[in-house]
């Protein structure tokens, strides 16, 4: 049951980033392309998406904060609250390569449907990047605090 | 703005909320692509059957688009494969690092109000916006 909610909800974001053209690297490149602002090519679609979901996100939200989930026990929220130089260095490095592209992990999973040879090549160079920073991660774990934590009790 | 769409940025948005909104109030778990992606391919990940699942789902919704008729395009992609591969390697490090990427901080974050989502999608952003600047509007980019 958990395996087919989970399903529907990642067809329906699916449908969600195709519906609203986020699914197109052309279009979020034109969203971040501010420079494009005085010709007036700007494209602040990206905007409005996440205006909405973040409007439905929230009231989802605020409705599962006063209740357990109804498949699981309890409702998994993210634990970590420090803005440290990890979550800043990061983004830096998550900011540049979707800069250089226009796909960010969900957008080029579902692109994986166009078989295009650019987004497998990409998709396999992000599991790469993903699992070189779990090989990293687990050499400078200290030998004390074998457990690993879940990549789920993590913000996402 | 010739190339704004509100309306279809509106609808699609609400649909990634609502996807975000049931994952939680079903499965209790945050939609974010990223950790989702990663639970999967890690050797010590977990449950890997709705995660799994998830990325089933979201690889069909093009492929039903199509199958009713709509046009699907092809991502539109930089010709070299080296800037491809160099960005994909950044995407999947740098999400990892920093726990998170559009989904997970830009959406699920910022919508719990959590100042560290809310930090790492404003310095996102501005990376991306920087580099797409140089690359279109400077003779790095040619």
């Amino acid at each position: 049951m958990r395996a087919l909610a989970s399903l529907v909800c990642g067809f329906i974001f699916g449908w969600g980033l195709f519906i609203s053209g986020m699914i197109r690297p052309d279009k979020v490149l034109g969203f971040l392309d501010v420079f494009a602002i005085p010709s007036g090519n700007w494209d602040p679609s990206l905007a409005v998406v996440m205006a909405a979901a973040l409007a439905v996100t929230g009231l989802g939200y605020a409705l599962a904060r006063r209740r357990a989930p109804l498949l699981e026990s309890e409702n998994q929220w993210p634990t970590q609250t420090a803005i440290d130089r990890p979550l800043v260095a990061g983004a830096v490095l998550f900011g540049i390569g979707w800069g250089l592209v226009g796909l960010c992990p969900g957008p080029a999973i579902a692109n994986l449907a166009t078989l295009s040879p650019g987004v497998i090549i990409f998709v396999i160079a992000m599991a790469v990047g993903m699992l070189a920073y779990h090989l990293w991660e687990v050499r400078n774990a200290a030998p004390a605090e074998f457990s690993l934590a879940p990549a789920s009790a993590k913000d996402g | 703005m010739a190339n704004f769409t509100p309306i279809s940025a509106a609808i699609g948005g609400a649909l990634i909320g609502l996807s975000a909104a049931l994952l939680m109030l079903l499965n209790g778990r945050i939609a974010g692509v990223t950790g989702i992606f990663a639970g999967l391919i890690e050797p010590q990940g977990n449950d890997r059957a709705w995660r799994a699942a998830f990325v089933v789902g979201l690889v069909a919704a093009p492929l039903s688009a199509a199958l009713i008729g709509y046009t699907v395009p092809i991502p539109q992609m930089p010709t070299s494969t080296i800037t491809i591969a160099v960005a994909g390697l950044l995407v999947g490090f740098g999400t990892r690092l920093s726990n998170g990427c559009t989904s997970g901080h830009g959406i699920c974050g910022i919508a719990r109000l959590s100042p560290r989502s809310i930090v790492a999608t404003a310095i996102f952003m501005t990376a991306a916006i920087i580099v797409v600047a140089l690359t279109r509007h400077t003779i790095i980019g040619g």
